[in-house]
C-alpha cells in the first residue's frame, strides 16, 4: 500500500481515484479528532501554512484555518483586504517576500484561473488550490463526494445533477472531474447564458429545463447565485430564475426518493432553494460543512507529511 | 516482511493462550475494582490482544470492562521523516476515561516510542488515574524510560532482526517468530 506522493493539490483533475480514496481515508479518522475533548493532534506541530486569500473568503479560509490549527500547524493568514496587493506589490513578490519565513504549505485563492501551476514555481512549499478563478476549487469538490460517501455509502455509478451558475462554477468544473473519475454520471443545468457549451467536451448532459434534468437523480447540487460576480446579468430577472431553476418540493419529488441535496453555502433561501425545504434539507448541507474541515485537515495532513 | 526470513519460532498458540490468562489475572490482582478498570488496545495487533484480555478478564469479573482502540500515528515523533504519509487508522474510546485504570495493550515492546506517542494521544483525551503498560513481548532495545508493568516473555532479541506476532484474529494462527535478515 503506497501512500501520498504529491507535492502539491492544484486541481482533481490531476488527481488519481486511488489518491482520492486516500483523502476519504484520511478524512474519516479526522472527523474523530473534532469529537474529542482535546480537538488538536501533534501531526504537523511545527509545520508553518499560509493561508493567501487575494479573493474574499470566510468559510472556505475559517475551515482552511482551523484545519491547520488542529494539526498544530502554525497558521498565518493574509488576504488581499489587508495585503500589500493593494498597495500594488505583485502576487509574485507577495511569495517570494513570504517564502523568506520558509512556510511548508501554502493555501491560495486567487482570482485569475489556472494561474497556480505558475506560482508554484516561486515557492518551496506546497501549494493547495482554494479556488482559482473559474477553473477548479479541488476541496469543496472533495468534501462534497466525501459527504455523498457518507451518506450513500458510495460515489460511484450516481447520477448527480449540478445547477445554476456553470458558467462561473470552479466548484462545478472540479466536482465533474471528480465525480466522472467513479464511473458517476453528471448533469448539469442552469440558464443557458450561464453554460458553456465546450461543457459537452467534458462528458457532462447539458439540461436547461430542471424538471427534467431532475429526473431520477441521487445527488444534486445546487450553486449558489453569485451576484458578486453579475450573475445577474445573465438571466432576465431574479424571479424568471426562480421559477425556472430554484428547488422546490414537487421538483424534489421528481428526483430518486432518497436523492440528497447539497449546496456549498452561503444559501439565498427561496433563491436556490425553497425554505420550505429548510427544515429537511439545511442539516446535510450543514454536515458539508463538518465535512469539509475533515477533508482540508486530511488534504493538508497528506501534503504536508509526504516524503521530501 | 520480504527480504527476512523465519529464524526461531518463541511462543507457541498454547504458549500464548496460557501467557495472556496469567496477564489477565495479574490486572485482576492489581486492580480491585473492576468499575475503574479500562483497555485501551493500540492499532493493530494490540487490538486483537486487548479484545480476548478483555473477554478473560470479564470471565472472571462478571461485569463489562469497557474496550478502546488507540492509534497512534498522528502523534508519532517520525511523521514528517517517515514519508509517504502513513494511513491513519481509526481511534475509538467512547468512554470516559478520566480518573480510571488504563491497561495500555500492545503486542511488542521495542523502543517505546509507539507507548510514548499513546501515552500522549491518551491524555487528550482526558486525565486517567492511572496508565499500566500490558505487552506480549518484551523485545528490549528501549529509547524511552518505558517499561511494561505486564510482559508476556522477555525475548532477548538484535537490534536488526523483527519479532512478529500472529494471532488467530486476524492471521489464522497464533504464533511469535523471530525474522532475521536475508544475507
Amino acid at each position: 500500500m503506497s501512500g501520498w506522493l504529491k507535492k502539491h493539490i492544484i486541481a482533481l483533475k490531476d488527481l488519481e481515484r486511488r489518491e482520492i480514496e486516500l483523502i476519504f481515508d484520511a478524512a474519516q479518522s479526522f472527523k474523530e479528532i473534532s469529537q474529542r475533548e482535546v480537538k488538536k493532534t501533534p501531526a504537523l506541530r511545527g509545520k508553518t501554512v499560509i493561508n493567501l486569500f487575494f479573493e474574499n473568503s470566510t468559510r472556505t479560509r475559517v475551515s482552511f484555518e482551523l484545519a491547520a490549527k488542529r494539526l498544530s500547524a502554525d497558521v498565518l493568514n493574509f488576504s488581499s483586504s489587508t495585503s500589500s496587493l493593494a498597495k500594488g506589490e505583485s502576487i509574485i513578490d507577495i511569495i517570494k517576500n513570504l517564502e523568506s519565513y520558509h512556510p511548508d504549505i501554502f493555501v491560495i485563492r486567487i482570482g485569475s484561473s489556472a494561474s497556480l501551476r505558475t506560482l508554484t514555481q516561486y515557492t518551496k512549499a506546497s501549494v493547495i488550490n482554494a479556488g482559482d478563478g473559474k477553473n477548479e476549487h479541488p476541496t469543496q469538490a472533495l468534501l462534497d463526494m466525501f459527504t455523498v460517501k457518507k451518506a450513500r455509502g458510495t460515489v460511484e455509478n450516481l447520477k448527480i445533477l449540478i445547477v445554476g451558475d456553470i458558467l462561473h462554477s470552479r466548484v462545478a468544473r472540479s466536482n465533474i472531474f471528480g465525480f466522472q473519475k467513479f464511473s458517476s454520471q453528471v448533469r448539469v443545468c442552469g440558464p443557458s447564458t450561464l453554460i458553456p457549451y465546450e461543457f459537452d467536451k467534458l462528458g457532462v448532459e447539458i439540461f436547461y429545463d430542471l424538471d427534467k434534468a431532475i429526473e431520477d437523480v441521487d445527488v444534486i447540487i445546487m450553486l449558489r447565485v453569485q451576484r458578486e460576480r453579475q450573475a445577474l446579468s445573465f438571466f432576465p430577472s431574479l424571479r424568471e430564475y426562480v421559477d425556472k431553476f430554484s428547488l422546490s418540493p414537487e421538483r424534489l419529488k421528481r428526483a430518486k426518493k432518497d436523492c440528497i441535496v447539497m449546496h456549498p453555502g452561503p444559501i439565498n433561501w427561496d433563491v436556490e432553494i425553497s425554505s420550505s425545504l429548510k427544515e429537511q434539507l439545511h442539516p446535510l448541507i450543514l454536515r458539508q460543512v463538518e465535512n469539509g474541515l475533515a477533508v482540508r485537515m486530511a488534504v493538508l495532513y497528506l501534503v504536508g507529511t509526504r516524503k521530501k | 516482511m520480504d527480504n527476512f526470513k523465519e529464524r526461531t519460532k518463541v511462543l507457541s498458540a498454547e504458549d500464548i493462550k496460557r501467557i495472556l490468562y496469567r496477564l489477565a489475572h495479574q490486572v485482576v490482582e492489581k486492580t480491585p475494582h473492576p468499575e475503574d478498570l479500562v483497555l485501551l488496545g493500540i492499532q493493530t495487533r494490540g487490538v486483537y490482544l486487548a479484545r480476548r484480555v478483555k473477554k478473560i478478564i470479564e470471565g472472571i469479573e462478571k461485569t463489562e470492562i469497557p474496550l478502546g482502540i488507540l492509534d497512534i500515528t498522528l502523534y508519532r515523533d517520525d511523521l514528517t521523516t517517515v514519508g509517504p504519509s502513513p494511513l491513519v487508522k481509526e481511534t475509538k474510546i467512547d468512554f470516559d476515561i478520566n480518573d480510571k485504570v488504563i491497561i495500555l495493550i500492545d503486542d511488542v515492546l521495542f523502543t517505546g516510542r509507539t507507548i510514548r506517542a499513546a501515552l500522549d494521544e491518551i491524555m487528550d483525551f482526558g486525565r486517567p488515574r492511572r496508565v499500566e503498560l500490558l505487552v506480549l513481548v518484551d523485545r528490549g532495545h528501549r529509547e524511552l524510560p518505558i517499561r511494561a508493568d505486564f510482559a508476556g516473555k522477555n525475548l532477548p532479541t538484535a537490534k536488526h532482526e523483527l519479532v512478529e506476532v500472529r494471532l488467530k484474529d486476524p492471521d489464522g494462527t497464533d504464533e511469535v517468530v523471530v525474522l532475521e535478515p536475508l544475507k
